[in-house]
């Protein structure tokens, strides 16, 4: 019978010889392994503290964005809500009012938007699909709750910090992979 | 009235140490189960547990409440009495080897000279067996109790094996006790610290590694745990067991462990013995100090010897623990025995 692949190895079936049936010389062999291995390195990052390098694409929870005058982009036009496979995004449209030019950019704002966390995939179909740039997903990951209710986040968990009047938390939200 | 004349004193003293000895033995043990879980992590390139306390230190007592808390759950159709009696026998059973065992020479205080030794009795070794034989109890008593095939089968694996290495164990210490001529633990670990006497293990290398093998096996440690095989008697002879019960049993087994090890330091290694040191030389509290530390790194070393081969060698099969018990062990054993016998004999000419 031909072999399906060359990796196959002939089995000895030879009978084991007398120090083979000792088993102490294999046994001092596998505790010297074992031994070994307290010198290793080992390659556990210890979590809360250590945090492991993200890779530039990696896709974590949503972000709202403004531009650099601290308005918000999402005009709530709804393409990322008709994106998401998951349909885990929820929004009401609302007309910006006289003197509300500083607070939003265009003549329509999203007055309500809501990720459920739950049903979200982390896709990053919506980042796509946005023709405002307003919505990412960064690079924080692995939201808790004590209720289902809570992983439904609302547009104040997503909207990023306002880069005027806190800089600071704008930078670390944004993520430092993020270029634009 | 000389009947009745009693050495207040001694009691006290020997109460003290008593309760010295039984609670230093407890906190060992628990940091053992520490040492287990760390010695386990760095063979396996983990770090171990490091989140209760620096290092991880505070963990077993973090395990101990996690135990305590629990709720206890006995068996409907368990029987209740031996139930709760099994986990208590392996318990008492571990603990009671303690009392023969030569921690150290002897300290003197408020003009008193103190044996670091609950009772030197004249039969050690016989002692220790006979203890050590009980422990079998809490094993069978819990598993029997349980009323639960597989707890059932576990402990009567655990009973066999425990019967069947006790024979080659008693057989490779005969040949320790022909060198001594004793059977009290104080006096073998001071004929082995007399001057230009070398320790046991130096004329008895197979009788210790029988031994060794054999302490393991007494230990229900890897490879001889079969008593515990989780893949194919769910849990063992304390499935049943919850709450603090269980982890009497687990307990117990760390403590035999330790035990275990004393006893092999003392027969095979020099019990409190330093090597190259005079121990005559020093003040005698301060040697006893040194001594107990000797003991207790020897006890360490065995017990990372006992771990290191936990996580080294998997477990045996049944047929195959028989086998090596009743037609290896015992044999060369016999076979150590006679020939220590027949060297001695050709010495004394």
């Amino acid at each position: 019978m031909q072999a399906l692949t060359s990796r196959g190895k002939e089995v000895s079936r030879k009978p084991m010889s007398f120090m083979e049936r000792l088993y102490i010389p294999s046994i001092l062999k596998g505790m010297a392994i074992t031994f070994s291995h307290i010198f290793k390195k080992q390659p556990t990052i210890h979590y809360p503290e250590q945090k492991r390098e993200f890779s530039p694409v990696f896709r974590g929870l949503h972000v709202l964005n403004r531009d650099e005058e601290g308005r918000e982009r999402c005009t709530a036009c709804g393409l990322c809500a008709v994106a998401c496979p998951a349909e885990a995004i929820t929004m009401e449209g609302a007309e910006r009012l006289e003197g509300e030019e500083n607070k939003y950019r265009e003549e329509k704002y999203a007055a309500k938007y809501e990720i459920n966390m739950l049903r979200c995939i982390f896709c990053g179909l919506c980042e796509e699909a946005c023709p405002k740039d307003a919505i990412y997903l960064s690079e924080t990951f692995a939201p808790a709750n004590f209720t289902r209710k809570g992983f439904i986040y609302g547009k104040e968990d997503l909207l990023i910090p306002d880069p005027i009047t806190a800089p600071e938390e704008f930078a670390k939200a944004r993520g430092a992979h993020r270029n634009n | 009235m000389t009947l009745l004349a009693f050495d207040w004193i001694l009691m006290v003293e020997k109460l003290i140490l008593i309760a010295i000895i039984v609670f230093a033995s407890l906190g060992i043990a628990l940091y053992t189960t520490f040492a287990e879980r760390k010695v386990a992590a760095i063979l396996q390139d983990r770090p171990g547990p490091n989140r209760a306390g620096p290092f991880g230190l505070l963990q077993p007592f973090a395990d101990g409440l996690k135990l305590i808390m629990k709720e206890e759950i006995i068996p409907n159709s368990s029987n209740k009495a031996l139930f709760i009696l099994g986990p208590g026998l392996a318990m008492t059973a571990a603990l009671m080897t303690c009392s023969v065992i030569p921690w150290s020479s002897h300290v003197e205080l408020f003009d008193r000279k103190i044996d670091l030794q609950i009772a030197d009795i004249n039969i050690g070794i016989l002692y220790i067996f006979g203890v050590v034989s009980l422990g079998v109890y809490g094993i069978m008593i819990g598993g029997w109790a349980s009323n639960n095939k597989f707890s059932l089968m576990a402990a009567l694996r655990g009973a066999s094996q425990a019967i069947s290495y006790e024979l080659a164990m008693g057989l490779s210490l005969i040949a320790v006790l022909m060198i001594s001529g004793s059977l009290s633990l104080k006096t073998i670990v001071d004929e082995q610290m007399a001057a230009g006497s070398l320790w046991n293990i130096a004329y008895q290398p197979l009788g210790f590694v029988i031994f060794f093998i054999c302490a393991l096996a007494e230990c229900n440690r890897t490879p001889f745990d079969l008593p515990e095989a989780e893949n194919e008697l769910n849990f063992g002879y304390h499935q049943e067991y919850s709450s603090m019960k269980l982890g009497f049993y687990l307990f117990s087994e760390y403590i035999n462990m330790i035990m275990s090890s004393a006893v092999m330091a003392c027969l095979f290694f020099g019990g409190y013995d330093i090597p190259f040191l005079n121990e005559a030389t020093l003040s005698p509290n301060f040697a006893a100090i040194l001594g107990l530390l000797a003991l207790l790194t020897k006890i360490v070393i065995f017990i990372f010897v006992f771990m290191w081969i936990r996580w080294t060698i998997p477990r045996f099969r049944y047929d195959q623990l028989m086998n090596v018990g009743w037609k290896k062990l015992i044999p060369l054993a016999l076979f150590n025995m006679l020939l220590t016998g027949a060297l001695i004999l050709w010495k004394q000419g």
